[in-house]
């Protein structure tokens, strides 16, 4: 057989078991009444001991949700949602607020320790002394927020950041703690208008990270979320919202799991970020939803809307996703160049396996003069999967010196799946230079045969030749994500658990 | 018990018959020179050795040390000690030849039950090693062979070869391209490679190559057979008279 089609072979009998993440923790938890109405919105809204004008704000959504339709455009199949049968709210019990993590659920922070994802603070700071020659990302701080289903179970490190003046919490606390942060911001890059989803997302969303960076501060460590969608039919709408003042840089990564089921499951998330005068957000995703099994059957529906306003000159806002899970994905992490030379950045890398379909990309839009945009976007696709890109790159008539450079590279495993590339370019004035350059290739028998005469087994060749094609996205990513990205890269195109 | 057999081999590939019952037999400490007109197979019979997918093995046996080679895969043929150093060197980019170098050592020393390399051990061995081969240690850093230039290429494969310490090394033309002075860098790696335990099969156009890496035995293969075998004396020969008479042989 030859090696490509062996390759073929093997990625086709992908199955559930590939999946690490798939187990499901048994824990009571506290739902909301199935399906969506007013009274679904009042009731999250009193879960989460809103002020009313929180309520206010989410209602406006619902109503103006009620009379949109879901968006056709992309290249993504699916049979319709049925909104009605969903559940829009599950907490776990206990639902007494948490002062500490010793009262949270055991069975929640064995799961995030399965997901090896430190919770506990102390476990950090000791953590082992790393061997010659090895970094030792554990004693790195790390401040994560994790998010369980509907809501957020633990933040750590809030004392030392906030002697550093940056705000870390959950969004539902900033919601009460920082109103005035919070009314300030939220729904101003992402309006509760914007599209079906983010609509959707205002209108029910339970919780999510809010991070606050004051003027001049380098946020000491990197701030991190993690989402686990636990609960059945339930579908997970998080808000996360980042405001990085007047000349303050931070680096945030998000990261998501979910058990593996039959059924489909939603995830509409909104994230809004926004940088003033010289400020610097870096904003990092690791996406592994459950993807589905070898039949397509399951999996999560990743529709998501991520905006970033570059609202202050020279600030820079930097997207970098390595997507490797979901059964259908809808992204485009954008920049609004609104400030005098302000720059947005876009990396990318999207592995489609399966009958994962995949649709991503980005848009940059240029308002400010001098303002300069980089996409540089790998997808992968094996299996029987869809992989798309769709970006769009504009430069408003005022955005004199407006300068973008893309780059998307397409790699194909197979001859089942397909990749496409949709650019949507724009410029209203005569000043701006945008490059594209676009590839798409298959990967070679040659190559493969190559690293397998060396000793490499054909799973790991196709691995190795995958990170090579997708180390300029790699090497974007905070060192520590980087190792862990790269190791998932290869997991999710492997046929056989190696 | 011979090192490599190769009994009455026939090949296919997309259907049309490339060797016709080709047989060769290969002892460990020898070194064997394959020559023959392009076209006449050599490239084919060394990518069959080596388990390439998409040659059709329609007749015939290939043993090694003993057990049937044609049922291992590749990556275990490679792990049992059969290297091929290619005609054509591909490039892979964006994995850093030192990577690679170490994925493969590491992944051959585990099929073999053997421990694998600390970084320390690893680093000095490829020192040891680009050093007699003259390769500067800034060209481990780049993309496996990315950007290369064709020698350079060529001696990346006789880095491996030293590196992987196989005990079947097939040289697949590995002359072509290759300077004077670095002709002979890569040759007296070849020979520093030699060992009682170590057999050679080196696939050259040229006698020239044969002044360095003197063989124990010469075979001419043409259309797909090994018309005539003999010692150094036959490269010579052909020499001087080129393939012609062994046209009808075949
Ligand atoms: N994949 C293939 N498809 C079709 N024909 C092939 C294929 N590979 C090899 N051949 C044919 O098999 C014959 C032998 O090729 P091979 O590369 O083994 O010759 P060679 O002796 O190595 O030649 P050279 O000295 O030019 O390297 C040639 O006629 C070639 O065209
Ligand atoms: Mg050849």
């Amino acid at each position: 057989m030859p090696a490509v089609q062996e390759t073929v072979e093997r990625v086709k009998r992908i199955d559930v078991d590939q999946y690490r993440y798939g187990f499901e923790t048994l824990i009571e938890s506290d739902k909301a009444p199935k399906g969506l109405s007013e009274e679904t919105v009042k009731f999250i809204s009193e879960k989460k001991n809103e002020p009313a004008w929180m309520l206010q704000w989410r209602l406006e959504a619902y109503r103006r949700w009620l009379t949109m339709t879901e968006p056709t455009w992309a290249r993504v199949d699916y049979p319709k949602i049925d909104f009605q049968d969903l559940y829009y709210y599950a907490a776990p019990k206990p639902k007494k607020t948490i002062t500490s993590l010793d009262e949270i659920d055991p069975e929640i922070l064995k799961t995030y320790e399965k997901l090896g994802i430190p919770l506990r603070e102390v476990a950090m700071l000791e953590g082992v002394e790393p061997k010659v020659g090895e970094d030792d990302p554990a004693r790195r701080k790390i401040a994560v927020d994790a998010v369980f289903d509907s809501v957020s179970v633990a933040t750590t490190f809030k004392a030392e950041l906030k002697k550093a003046g940056v705000i870390f919490m959950p969004i539902s606390e900033a919601i009460r703690e920082h109103p005035e942060l919070v009314q300030k911001y939220l729904g101003s890059v992402v309006p509760t208008s914007d599209n079906f989803y983010a609509t959707l997302n205002s209108a029910v969303f339970s919780d999510g990270s809010f991070v606050y960076v004051p003027p001049g501060v380098r946020c000491p460590m990197e701030l991190s979320t993690y989402f686990r969608i636990n609960e059945r039919n339930t579908g997970q709408f998080e808000r996360t919202l980042i405001i990085a003042d007047k000349g303050s840089y931070v680096s945030y990564l998000e990261g998501c799991t979910a058990p593996q089921r039959d059924e489909n499951q939603l995830h509409a998330a909104v994230v809004e970020l926004v940088a003033h005068d010289d400020a610097e957000i870096k904003y990092s995703t690791v996406q592994n939803w459950y993807p589905g099994n070898s039949e397509g059957k399951g999996g999560i529906y990743n529709f998501v809307t991520k905006r970033g306003d570059c609202r202050g000159n020279h600030s820079k806002i930097s997207w970098t996703q390595v997507e490797t899970g979901s059964a259908i994905t809808w992204k485009y992490p954008s920049c609004i160049l609104r400030g005098d030379n302000s720059r947005g950045e876009f990396y990318s890398i999207a592995i489609s396996n399966g009958y994962q379909q995949v649709d991503s990309g980005t848009k940059m839009i240029h308002l400010g003069k001098n303002t300069s945009s980089r996409i540089i976007s790998k997808g992968i696709a094996a299996g029987m999967s869809q992989n798309t890109y769709r970006g769009l790159v504009t430069a408003h008539r005022k955005a004199t010196g407006a300068r973008n450079f893309t780059a998307c590279d397409s790699l194909l495993i197979g001859d089942k799946c397909g990749a496409h590339t949709v650019p949507y370019i724009e410029a209203k004035n005569s000043s701006a230079t945008f490059e594209h350059e676009a590839t798409t290739s298959k990967i070679s028998e040659d190559v493969l045969f190559y690293c397998v005469q060396r000793g490499l087994s054909q799973e790991e060749a196709v691995g190795l030749v995958v990170n090579g094609f997708v180390k300029d996205v790699l090497q974007q990513l905070p060192m520590e994500f980087a190792v862990e990205a790269q190791k998932l890269i290869s997991i999710s195109l492997e046929g056989s658990v190696g | 018990m011979a090192l490599l057999e190769v009994k009455d081999l026939k090949v296919r590939v997309e259907e049309r018959e490339i060797l016709h019952g080709l047989t060769l037999t290969v002892n460990e400490g020898e070194v064997h020179a394959i020559m023959g007109p392009n076209g006449s197979g050599k490239s084919t019979l060394s990518h069959v050795i080596a388990g390439k997918p998409g040659y059709e093995v329609t007749d015939g046996q290939i043993l090694f040390k003993g057990e049937d080679l044609l049922e291992m895969d590749p990556d275990e043929r490679a792990a049992k000690g059969v290297f091929l150093a290619f005609q054509y060197p591909v490039e892979i980019p964006g994995v850093a030849t030192m990577t690679f170098l170490r994925t493969a050592l590491n992944a051959q020393r585990k099929a073999r039950g053997e421990s694998e390399y600390s970084t320390p051990d690893f680093l000095k061995k490829v020192r040891e090693v680009s050093k007699s081969l003259n390769v500067p240690q800034d060209m481990l850093k780049r993309g496996v062979n990315v950007g290369f230039s064709g020698g350079e290429k060529k001696r990346n494969e006789v880095l491996q070869m030293a590196l992987f310490e196989p005990s079947l090394c097939i040289l697949d033309e590995m002359d072509s391209g290759l300077d004077i002075d670095a002709l002979r860098i890569a040759a007296d790696g070849v020979n520093a490679l030699r060992s009682p335990k170590r057999a050679m099969v080196v696939i050259t156009h040229y006698q020239r190559l044969l002044n360095y890496i003197v063989p124990d035995f010469v075979h001419v293969m043409s259309r797909g057979r090994v018309v005539k075998s003999g010692d150094k004396e036959l490269a010579l020969e052909l020499e001087a008279s080129g393939y012609t008479q062994f046209e009808d042989a075949a």
